[in-house]
């Protein structure tokens, strides 16, 4: 039954992950995923210090406002500072980041986190904070939490496709029809933290990354249709959950990190297969 | 009272330690803030991300080769699995459709992701010499020795040295890389050998602070210097010493007070002291950008009502009222207002109950702003052969931009012209 509560722990994460991770690449937006998903620190210490945990919904969307912080202050940096974009980033996340980790060494004998679960979270042992759901059946106390933002995060997605979709190919043709691309931009954040947030516990912050970037990168590689890859996306990071899995079990070594080299060899097997495949298409077409 | 104890503590000999960790970082930072100059020019700052996060991968490999606990070996890992994971983004670049934010954001987490697999394998394998390699996640600045200090001073004059050597080169691909190119350099030499500096100095300042605030290092000083000047010189200059004094007041910070983290107090100083050149740079900074904005606001705004006063009242030879002025031009009342009192104070005119009476110098200046709108008129009508119909409007805007040199040389060009298109005469 362990094995289970892992795999669908890491599962639900991927699908948040790949639901969000796939506008992100196509958005040319990877790295301010990686940047919120350090930059949320400061909002975790918050709902730690104030509740003891992240259970509950409201801490949750409270501490997922400091990735939208992180975006704000990114935005400010560029559009009013002037300041390149990859040096935006870069100095926004590392600051929030920072304050965090002082946060934490300062008060965090209250708040009962450490770095190394920021970084790489403590997945092996959801099982241990089980909830009964229906008749008996029991899930851990973070998938319940996960498969809510799922939800939310599949409805938003359907509900906003068209101006999440818009916004991402033809932004310019979105401003012009009067589409109001801000708002997108901000919807779109704001999954991408609420998803950080309440993933950060189980996997931490590099499997997160891992999942924003390498299942969507992988099902854009096999796909051009939009709507297939967020599915193909979501597909894959399930597998490399289960790969990653039993891949850990098996050497005994971190489950977190052993789903990130998974997602990994996959992302490699698959460029290679689709490098021969477009070559030799290529030679053909020659 | 408390602080100067505090400051005498730090510098005694008793506090010999603490002075070595904020010597030897201070000394890292400098080192960080000398490449990091070019990896913010070439708009590579995320690849120190990247490499950050890539290194720990070799130096597990080390450990489980070697066995032994050794900074060489670990370094030698580091820098290894740092160089591949550049070569992977790059070649990714290359063959795929894939963007280079997907790519850093995928190559360093199963970078991460394999070291930390690799990690966790050498822990569970119950070697004893393990205890300690994850402090090259988050950094140990802490338990730093006079050893590392000397390793760091090393790195940093080794990186000023290449720097001086190569700036030549490393500003040109910085800058203009087909130019470079197109000159006969070596870039790809020239590149590689940038890529050899950054991953030395990251692999050795994420023992420091950590894998997740190295790219700080090597980026925030450099942002910051950026903002203070346009020469690439005083850039490294100021990036350096951002550097290395954000790394010895990030450790003296942290020791004031009990388990405090270095490494993050390292990042919240530089990024304060960037944000300070953000904000305050004299040309480029927020505050100087906004200022240029508001004097030009203003010089229009005077400008226009210097004009709009001078063609009302008949060349300027009669007293007007406000009223009249508001009945011509559309100006908001409270604009008006000000722009009035302000050309007062600057002499350019009296006000007297409702009149405005232009002084001898405010007629000098609105027949001076006439002037040059009617000399660019005529200048678009001559050279781009405009119709009479088309040239108000861009005059409207130039005439606030002529210096008296160009005006000069326009004079010169049309040959003193009387009268322009629309058979105005120029006074002169």
């Amino acid at each position: 039954m362990n094995d289970f509560y892992i795999i669908f722990t890491a599962s639900l994460v991927a699908v948040n992950c790949a639901l969000m991770g796939s506008f992100l690449v196509m958005r040319k937006m990877v790295m301010i995923g990686d940047a919120i998903s350090h930059a949320v620190l400061p909002g975790i210490f918050i709902a730690y210090y104030v509740s003891g945990s992240t259970a509950s919904l409201p801490i949750l969307v409270g501490a997922a406002l400091s990735g939208i912080v992180a975006t704000i202050m990114i935005e400010w940096f560029t559009q009013k500072a002037r300041l390149q974009s990859d040096a935006a980033i870069g100095i926004s996340y590392t600051l929030l980041f920072s304050i965090g980790i002082v946060l934490i060494s300062k008060y965090g004998a209250n708040a009962d986190l450490d770095q190394q679960c920021v970084l790489y979270g403590e997945i092996e042992y959801v099982s241990l904070w089980l909830k009964p759901i229906i008749g008996g059946f029991m899930l851990p106390q973070q998938a319940i939490t996960l498969g809510i933002v799922s939800i939310v995060l599949i409805v938003a997605v359907i509900v906003g496709y068209r101006g999440l979709f818009i916004t991402t190919f033809d932004p310019n043709y979105a401003l012009s029809t009067g589409v109001f691309v801000t708002f997108w931009h901000y919807f779109l954040m704001s999954g991408v933290s609420l998803t950080t947030v309440v993933s950060f516990e189980s996997v931490g912050a590099i499997l997160v990354v891992a999942f924003l970037s390498g299942p969507p990168a992988i099902a854009y590689l096999l796909t051009e249709d939009f709507k297939k890859m967020l599915v193909l996306a979501c597909v894959t990071g399930i597998g490399c959950s289960v790969g990653g899995y039993y891949f850990a079990k098996w050497l005994d070594v971190s489950i977190a990190g052993s789903i990130s080299a998974v997602i990994g060899l996959v992302f490699t097997m698959v460029f290679f297969i689709t490098s021969v495949q477009k070559s030799k298409a290529d030679v053909i077409s020659t | 009272m408390q602080f100067w104890k505090y400051i005498i503590q730090f510098f005694s000999s008793e506090n010999y330690t603490l002075f070595v960790v904020s010597a030897g970082s201070g000394v890292l930072c400098l080192a960080a803030g000398v490449v990091g100059t070019f990896t913010y020019l070439r708009k590579r700052a995320l690849i120190g991300d990247v490499i950050s996060h890539s290194v720990l991968p070799g130096i597990a490999i080390a450990f489980m080769l070697t066995g032994v606990k050794n900074p060489v070996y670990f370094l030698l890992g580091a820098i290894v699995s740092g160089l591949i994971s550049i070569w992977i983004v790059d070649y990714v670049q290359a063959k795929s459709k894939l963007k280079p934010d997907t790519i850093l954001a995928l190559t360093l987490s199963v970078f991460f992701g394999v070291g930390v697999v690799l990690l966790t394998k050498i822990q569970h394998s119950g070697n004893a010499a393990q205890s300690g390699l994850d402090s090259f996640l988050f950094g140990k600045a802490a338990s730093m020795s006079l050893l590392d200090v000397k390793i760091f001073s090393i790195i940093a004059i080794v990186n000023v040295v290449c720097v001086l050597l190569f700036l030549r080169g490393f500003s040109l691909i910085s800058f203009d890389e087909n130019y470079a190119k197109g000159i006969g350099f070596n870039i790809r030499f020239i590149k590689a050998f940038l890529a050899l500096l950054t991953v030395v100095t990251v692999a050795v300042g994420v023992q420091v602070v950590g894998v997740v605030l190295m790219a700080a290092l090597l980026i925030t000083p450099a942002a910051g210097a950026r903002f203070l000047t346009n020469s690439i010189r005083r850039m490294l200059l100021y990036s350096a010493s951002f550097g290395f004094v954000s790394g010895f007041l990030g450790v003296f910070i942290s020791y004031s007070g009990p388990g405090m983290p270095t490494g993050p107090w390292i990042v919240i100083v530089l990024s304060a002291f960037a944000l300070m050149a953000i904000l305050f740079g004299k040309q480029r900074g927020l505050f100087a950008r906004m200022r240029v904005r508001q004097n030009n606001y203003i010089k229009i705004n005077n400008e226009n009502i210097l004009k709009d006063i001078y063609k009302i009242g008949n060349q300027g030879t009669q007293t007007i009222t406000i009223k009249e002025l508001t009945e011509k031009e559309k100006y908001p009342s409270l604009l008006l207002n000000s722009t009035l009192k302000r050309l007062e104070k600057m002499d350019y005119l009296d006000l007297v109950r409702g009149m405005v009476i232009l002084s001898d110098k405010g007629r000098l200046a609105a027949r001076e702003v006439i002037r040059k709108h009617r000399l660019w008129e005529i200048y678009l009508s001559k050279y781009f052969q405009l119709e009479a119909d088309h040239l108000h409007d861009d005059a409207e805007g130039i005439e606030h931009v002529i210096t008296p040199e160009i005006e000069l040389h326009l004079i010169k060009l049309l040959e003193r012209p009387e009268i322009d298109p629309h058979q105005s005469e120029i006074p002169y």
